[in-house]
Formats: C-alpha cells, structure tokens, sequence
C-alpha cells in the first residue's frame, strides 16, 4: 500500500511540476499560434522577465509595483521585437525567423545579465516548496505548496487566456491572423497590433512563469535551459494548441518523475536530462503534429 | 566552354587561392608568429572549430536541415579518440582520428534519423536530443572515461611515426594537414554531384525527390558527414586546445557557438565556416583587451561576456535581415571592388538583374 | 500528325487503370482509367480543380492512390514514390515552379542528370577519375540542353532571380535531362504571353519529335491543347468524360456542357 502510495506520490509531484512546464510551454504556443513562428527566444524572455521583476525590487518597490513595471518592460521589449527583428523578416521562411528568435534569445539573456548581474537571487514568494500538512494529514501524500499554487496560477492563466481569445473582438483577429495573415489583413484586421498584443502577452506569461521557476530554484541563468525543457512538451501537444501545451506539460513532468525515480537508478541517476527529448523523437516519428495539433497535409 | 585554364576541374583563382593559403599557413604563419599564446589560444582553436563548422555548413548550410547537436558529436569524437589510443595498442594516430570521425557519424545517422519526418524546429528539439543524450552517457557510464572519478581526464600525447607531437606548434602543423584534407573533401563533394543534390533537397524537397534524389540517402549522408566533420574536430579540439577531456567541455553552449559561425559565416559556403569561426573567436578577446587596455579594467568581466551575447545575437538578426549570406559575402563584396579598383578594365562581370 | 513522324505512335506505355484518390473524405479523382500510348503528346484537360494535377502526383508517386494501378510499359509500379518512379523513367514539371531556387540554371538541370551520376560522395569527394569524367560527361550533356532551350546567357544565374517565363523554361530543362521516356508537364505554358507559349510548343514538340520522348500535359490554353497533341482526356470532377483525338473531343457534348457550365444534375 505504502510502495502504491509512494507512486501517485511521485506522479501527482510530477503532473505538478509539469504545470511549471507548461507554463512556459503556453509563452510559445502564444506566438506560435499568431504567426507560425517558434519563438526560441521564450526561454531568455522567461530569464529576463523575472531578472527584472527582481532587480526592480531590490530598488526597493514593493511587490505589486515591480511586478507591474516589469509588465510594462515585457511590452517593451514585445513591441521592439516586433518592430526590430519580425518585421523586417516577413515573408521569410520559418528556419530564418526561428534562427532570428535564437539570436534574440542570446540579445535578451545578454542585456537581463549586463543589467543585474549574474549572482543567483532568490525570490521569496511567500509559498514555501514544502508539503502541505493539510493533505499529508487526509491523503497522506507529499505535497508542495508551491507546486500546488504553480498550477493554480497556470489555471488560471490558461482561463484567462482561452476567454480573451474567445470573447473579444481582439481575440477574433488574433484567430483570424492564425488562420491566414494575407486574407486577415486584407480585410483590415491590423496585422501589427494584434503580433504586439501576442508578443506582450507571451511577455507576461513568461514573467509569470519565471516567478514560480525563481521561486523553486532561484533567479538565475539555469533557467533559460529549463525553458529548453519546454521544447519536448510542445512537440508532445503540438505548438499550436494550448491545451496540448498543458497535457504535454503533465505528461513531461510526470514520465520523467517516473523515470528517474523508478529507472533512473540503473542508469546511474539524471536521466531526466534527456529522457524528455528522446519522448520527444518517439512522438515526432509516430505523431509529428503533437496530441493536439491540425495534421499537416501536405499539398503540392 | 571557352579553353579555360583547368587542374581537376579547379580554376586559376582556386588553385591561387589554395597555393597561397598554404603558404600562409605553412611558412609566414611559423615565421611570423612566435608567441606560444598566439597558437595555443587562437590558431589552434579557430581550426578546430572551423572544421566543425564545416561539418554542421554540410548538413544546415547544404542540406538545409537546422540540427543543433555540433558539440555533441564532437564529444563523440573527442572521447572515441581518447578511448581507441587508450584501448587500441599502437593505433596511429591518424586512424584512430578518422575512426573517431566514423564514430561520430554513426550517431550522426541515429539522430538524423527524425530529418525524414521533420523539419525546422522539430529537427532542432530531435538532434538537441543527440546533444543532451551523448553528454550523459559519456558522464554516467565510467567506461568511457576509463573509470577516472576527478572528472578531468588528460589527453594522451599525439605520437606520428613515433615522434611526439606536444608544442603548440608541432600540434598547429598536424592540425593544418588534417584541416586542409578535409577542407579540400568537403569543397569537392559540395561543388561536384553531392552538394548538388544536398542544395536540391534543400531547396525544393519535392522536385529533388522527382528527380530520383533519394531523401532518405541524402539527408542521411549529410548528417553522417556532418557528424564526422565534427567528430573528428572534436577530438582535435580535445587533444590539441583543451589537453584534456571533460564532458562539460561540449555543452549545449559550444553547439549554439557553432550554429552562430555557420550563421554569421554565411549559410552554403565552406569559407564562411572559417570566417565565422574566426570571429566568434577572435570578438571575444578584442572585447577582452579593449576592456582590459582601454577602461583598464573597470568593466566587470561578467559584462564584458554579457556584452559579447548581445552583440553575437544582434549581429544573427541584422544579417538575416540584411545580408543573409553573412560574412562570406561581404567579404566577397570587399575583394570585388578592390580588385575592380586594381584592375578596372577587365570585364565587369555579367549579372542579370532582377 | 502522325505521318512522316521518327518515332510514330505505338503501344500503350503508361496505363493508368480504375485510379481513386481522396484526401479525407473530399473525392479529387474517381475510377479513372486511361492509356498513353508511346511517343504520343496526351493532353490532360478539364476545368479548375477537376483533379488534373492530382492525376499527375498520382503518377509521378507524390499521392498514393486509395486505389487502382499504374503500370509502366505493362509493369504496375508498386512501391510508389517519387524517387523510384524517377528512375523507373518518368520525370516531371509542376504547376507552381519547383524549382531549386538559390541554385544556378545550370545546377539545376545537372540535378536532372542524377539518375546519371553513379559515383558516391566519396569518390566525388577525393575527384577520382571516374567521377570526374562523369561529371564533365554530364556537364557538357546538360550544356546542351541549355543550348537547346536557347537560355545559354543565364546559365550560371541563381534562377530564383529569374522571370518566371525563363524559369518555365528551365523546368522543362530539368525534366529533358533525366532523359526520362516520359515527361509529365504541369501547365508548361501557364502565365505565358503568346510569344512565350509558341515557343514552348515548338520546345516540346521539338523533343517528341526528335527524342521521341512521350508527354503528358496538362493546359488551359485550347488552341495550343488542339495544336500539338495526339490525343486528349478531358476531366471533370475528377472522372474522364472525353478520351480521343482531339477533333473528336472538341465535338463531345459532354465536354461542351462541362466547359460551358451546364449544371451537374
């Protein structure tokens, strides 16, 4: 009973680590699903974000303002991506504006560390990682409250984020411009307000996201690489598609915790390092469009 | 065709230009530099990593497949290199190079595998798998590094014919024969049928594969050699510029250097691999010795890195945006117009505009 | 047309029979059957998306028909692909231009000569002989093709930089140098002014004629369709209506209501 009960253990902390996955996993099906570009970049934008939330309070602003003020710099650089690097590369193929994304990756991680520095900061958000007495006492499982209020956040997040797409005019266009920019703009959806609005918004998923990672493991560099974990939950979903984002997220977080908990041992341990990624390939090879994304008809 | 002047189907100006770079490399280089630093720190990295560019120019450049797993395959390389010399009595040095390359290349073909069904950024996730998956094996698994726990191992010496190979500038000379081979190879392989049907698959998958171009053969081809390009630079970059062999050493970072030089290098050309090599080597130290020259040291070094970052992403997007064929172009642009300048009578070349 | 022809009419050499294609449940081609005999010029015809070009992906491996059969010189091509039907003889254009665009007008027809190129990287790689002498082989073969195409002047010119006339006309290169026996040409002549298709008609005509290579097109333009082919299949919501000559065709009543818009019952 206790080995059985040490399993839903591990999966429930890994279906719950997961949401901090698919949190970030959501910043890229953002931008993904607005203009088929696949914002490499999103990692960097998780790192800055949450740099700048942090160094804004070590100037001393209290918590709501600094978070706010580091909306408003997420818009920023939204809006100078857009301008800068997006618009000038329309038309060109996938490959190079993926390429252009890696590139403003390196251009935000660079400017997030010449700002603030590189020391690890830690952020306190009033949750600790420690388990909840309350369910430890009913269900007697280990819970963290921080995995727990992360997946809350990505809830409610995920809600918000489903009813503007569905409810507003805004997200009409948004929907309208995915489906095919030429005929969207032909009929005078403004195709360059509605990237702005995507890319803001990824913008404050990804300091939203790098708020719970720094809460976990500190404000530091590592987490652009984590962000990379976002890659194989993306495939898994497909990167159009944001309830793929967050099933592909759980499965991630859950089969790795599984894996390194239960193979993990006979490999000698960090299997997790990879484990994602070679998912990943078995999904690409038997279901390259993802749990959740369009199959892709080629046509000639 | 007009009675050009021809050796094995190279021009005039090839043969110039490689007479004169073997020259360079071969005499004015020794002659001139003297300074250890000068091999050790830049010459012998630049050429390590040169040649890896190569292999990744071949399988991105060419064969149009955006794999991001260089440093993996070069850890591949570095330590089927030191395991063959270590295991294999007597093994020549040079064979046990080219079968580290082999090595290489047969994960090459593993991770290219996906290639087939996939592209873009699905490809870049699947051979980032190749770049996480061999780092961890060669850590978890001790054999690899003859069971050694300090985490750094000493490469062996580099012995040919029994003499030893250990200054830096007995190890540049073996480095430039090795570089010069393999730079003739791809240059051959990338003018002559190959890289035709590698650009073709390239460019218009559909209409390679109507012309009875196998997708599965080329894609294939362009990975394993890629992955032996650099294999093989791995391991000299292991036993030449590091000295030593740690799996840190080819982390995800140095996959993403290589990306940026082919990048910034120019896609499709095997000289913009050098040229990209040498400038994401060579910007670094110039940011160093103007930080440590001009502010004297005033500015912290961990800006000073943050500042190369910037400006490496910043160059990626301002010459995709504007020079898409990178550096190789403009530095054809240049030698253009000195030419013309020198020699303004000769014909002006004829180029139909669009 | 048939008289005082080098290679006349013979037997039938591709057979397409009882082809379906569907893509998720939408029907582009039904149970169609038809022959194209050696050396013929055989005009697919019909209305936009009568499934026209999806007849030539059928045949070229590019679609795998849910069902029927293609057979080459009475052999069925089992496994369907593109790479193998190239070198089982068949070779192509498309309707929108697939051409190698960063590649030059004569790299793109060299890579038409690859089903003549045996040497393996390697020996490509280290210029042995054999792979030499077959590249110039090749390279001079492929010259005069651009000869052929009177395009000598662009040769060396990346064709993404080209009107999209000449790059027509560099297809149609890449297709004659795979020497294959049958050429399957999507709207050679789409988007061409008179001038431009006239041209192209005496190219083609020029290769049946003196190669005796046997050509399946697809056009739109009916002066030029009755002008240079042997025989006509008309289309039409993707099943045959017509199959003949094409003075015969002209006069089939189904046709007529088919290109006239006569409402499908």
């Amino acid at each position: 009973m206790t080995e059985f009960l040490f399993f839903i253990e591990v999966v429930v902390s890994g279906l719950l680590a997961g949401t901090m996955y698919s949190l970030v996993a959501l910043g890229f099906v953002l931008i993904y699903k607005a203009s088929s570009t696949f914002n490499f970049a999103q990692g960097a934008m998780v790192f800055f974000a949450v740099l700048a939330f942090v160094g804004f309070m070590e100037l001393g602003l209290p918590f709501i303002p600094a978070f706010f003020v580091a909306v408003l710099l997420m818009f920023f650089v939204g809006f100078c991506t857009e301008r800068l690097v997006l618009k000038p590369l329309i038309s060109q193929s996938e490959d190079t504006l993926l390429m252009a994304t890696i590139g403003l990756g390196f251009v935000l991680e660079g400017l997030a560390q010449a700002a603030w520095g590189v020391e690890v900061r830690r952020l306190d958000l009033g949750i600790g990682d420690f388990p909840i007495q309350w369910i430890i006492d009913t269900a007697g499982l280990f819970i963290s409250a921080l995995d727990l209020t992360a997946s809350l956040v990505a809830g409610i997040l995920i809600i918000g984020l489903a009813l503007l797409f569905k409810y507003t005019k805004m997200g009409l266009g948004l929907r309208a411009v995915a489906d095919d920019p030429g005929a969207a703009s032909s009929i005078g959806i403004p195709l360059n307000n509605i990237m702005l609005v995507v890319w803001s918004a990824a913008g404050v998923v990804a300091l939203v996201a790098g708020m719970m990672w720094g809460a976990r493991a500190g404000v530091q560099f590592a987490l652009v690489d984590l962000a990379l974990k976002a890659l194989p939950v993306l495939i898994i979903g497909g990167f159009s598609s944001i309830p793929g984002a967050i099933v592909g997220g759980l499965i991630i977080g859950a089969t790795e915790k599984v894996l390194e908990v239960y193979i993990g041992p006979f490999f000698g341990g960090a299997i997790e390092g990879w484990a994602p990624y070679v998912l990943a390939i078995f999904f690409l090879l038997y279901r390259p469009e993802g749990l959740f994304g369009e199959k892709i008809i080629r046509r000639v | 065709m007009n009675s050009k002047f021809s050796f094995l189907g190279y021009t005039k100006g090839d043969l110039f230009n490689f007479i004169a770079l073997l020259a360079v490399a071969l005499v004015v280089v020794p002659l001139l530099v003297q300074s250890e630093y000068w091999y050790s720190s830049i010459l012998i990295p630049w050429l390590c990593l040169a040649l890896a560019a190569i292999g990744q120019q071949i399988v991105m450049g060419y064969a149009g497949q955006l794999a991001l797993g260089a440093a993996g395959f070069m850890a591949a390389g570095a330590f089927a290199c030191f395991n063959l010399i270590l295991r294999v009595p007597d093994i020549p040095f040079f064979v046990a190079l080219m079968l580290s390359g082999l090595v290489a290349a047969a994960f090459g073909v593993l991770f290219g595998l996906p290639s087939l069904r996939v592209r873009g950024i699905y490809l870049m996730v699947a051979t980032l798998a190749s770049q996480f998956f061999i780092i961890w094996m060669i850590d978890k698994f001790g054999w690899f590094k003859n069971y050694d726990t300090s985490g750094i191992i000493t490469a062996q010496d580099i012995v040919i014919f029994g003499k030893p190979f250990t200054s830096p500038q007995e190890m540049y000379f073996v480095i430039v024969v090795v570089v010069t081979l393999l730079t003739i190879l791809a240059i051959n392989m990338a003018r002559g049928s190959t890289g035709r049907n590698w650009m073709a698959v390239r460019d218009m998958d559909i209409a390679a594969e109507s012309m009875g171009i196998s997708l599965l053969k080329t894609k294939l081809q362009a990975f394993a050699i890629c992955a032996f390009y650099c294999g093989v630079a791995g391991a000299l970059f292991a036993f030449t510029y590091l000295k030593s062999l740690e799996p840190v050493a080819f982390d995800i970072k140095l996959s993403f250097k290589i990306l940026f030089m082919v990048i910034l290098g120019g896609l499709g050309t095997i000289n913009g691999a050098f040229i990209g090599a040498a400038f994401i080597l060579l910007f670094p130290v110039l940011l160093n010795s103007i930080g440590n020259n001009v502010f004297h040291g005033a500015i912290d070094a961990t800006i000073i890195s943050s500042i190369e970052q910037v400006v490496f992403g910043v160059l990626i997007i301002v010459f995709l945006i504007y020079e898409p064929l990178g550096m190789a172009k403009l530095w054809d642009n240049i030698k253009q117009r000195v030419i013309s300048k020198i020699a303004p009578k000769s014909e002006p070349l004829k180029q139909k505009k669009t | 047309m048939t008289q005082g022809r080098k290679f006349s009419i013979g037997a039938p050499i591709l057979e397409v029979n009882n082809i379906s294609l569907s893509f998720g449940g939408v029907k582009a081609i039904t149970g169609c059957s038809f022959a194209v005999l050696e050396h013929e010029i055989k005009a697919i015809i019909g209305p936009n998306g009568a499934g026209k070009s999806s007849m030539l992906n059928c045949i070229n491996g590019i679609y795998k028909p849910q069902e029927g059969t293609i057979a080459l010189k009475g052999k069925v091509l089992e496994k369907i692909s593109p790479n193998i039907i190239a070198r089982s003889g068949i070779s192509r254009t498309f309707q929108n231009l697939a051409l190698f665009k960063r590649m030059s007008v004569l790299d793109n027809i060299l890579v038409g000569r690859k089903l003549h190129m045996k040497s393996n990287f390697l020996q490509v790689g280290f210029k042995m002989p054999g792979a030499r002498a077959e590249e110039d082989e090749n390279r001079e073969k492929c010259e005069e093709i651009v000869e052929f195409l009177e395009i000598k002047d662009i040769r060396n010119t990346p064709v993404g930089n080209l009107p999209y006339g000449l790059q027509k006309k560099v297809e149609l290169g890449r297709a004659l140098a795979t020497e294959a026996e049958v050429l399957l040409l999507d709207e050679p002549m789409a988007g061409m002014n008179v001038e431009e298709k006239r041209e192209m008609c005496r190219f083609i005509l020029k290769v049946n004629d003196e190669i005796g290579t046997t050509m399946v097109l697809i056009e739109h333009d009916m002066g030029v369709v009755m002008d240079i082919s042997d025989n006509v299949v008309v289309l039409d919501y993707g099943k045959i209506i017509a199959d003949g000559p094409p003075h015969e065709v002209r006069a089939n009543q189904n046709v007529i209501d088919a290109y006239l818009g006569v409402a499908h019952d």
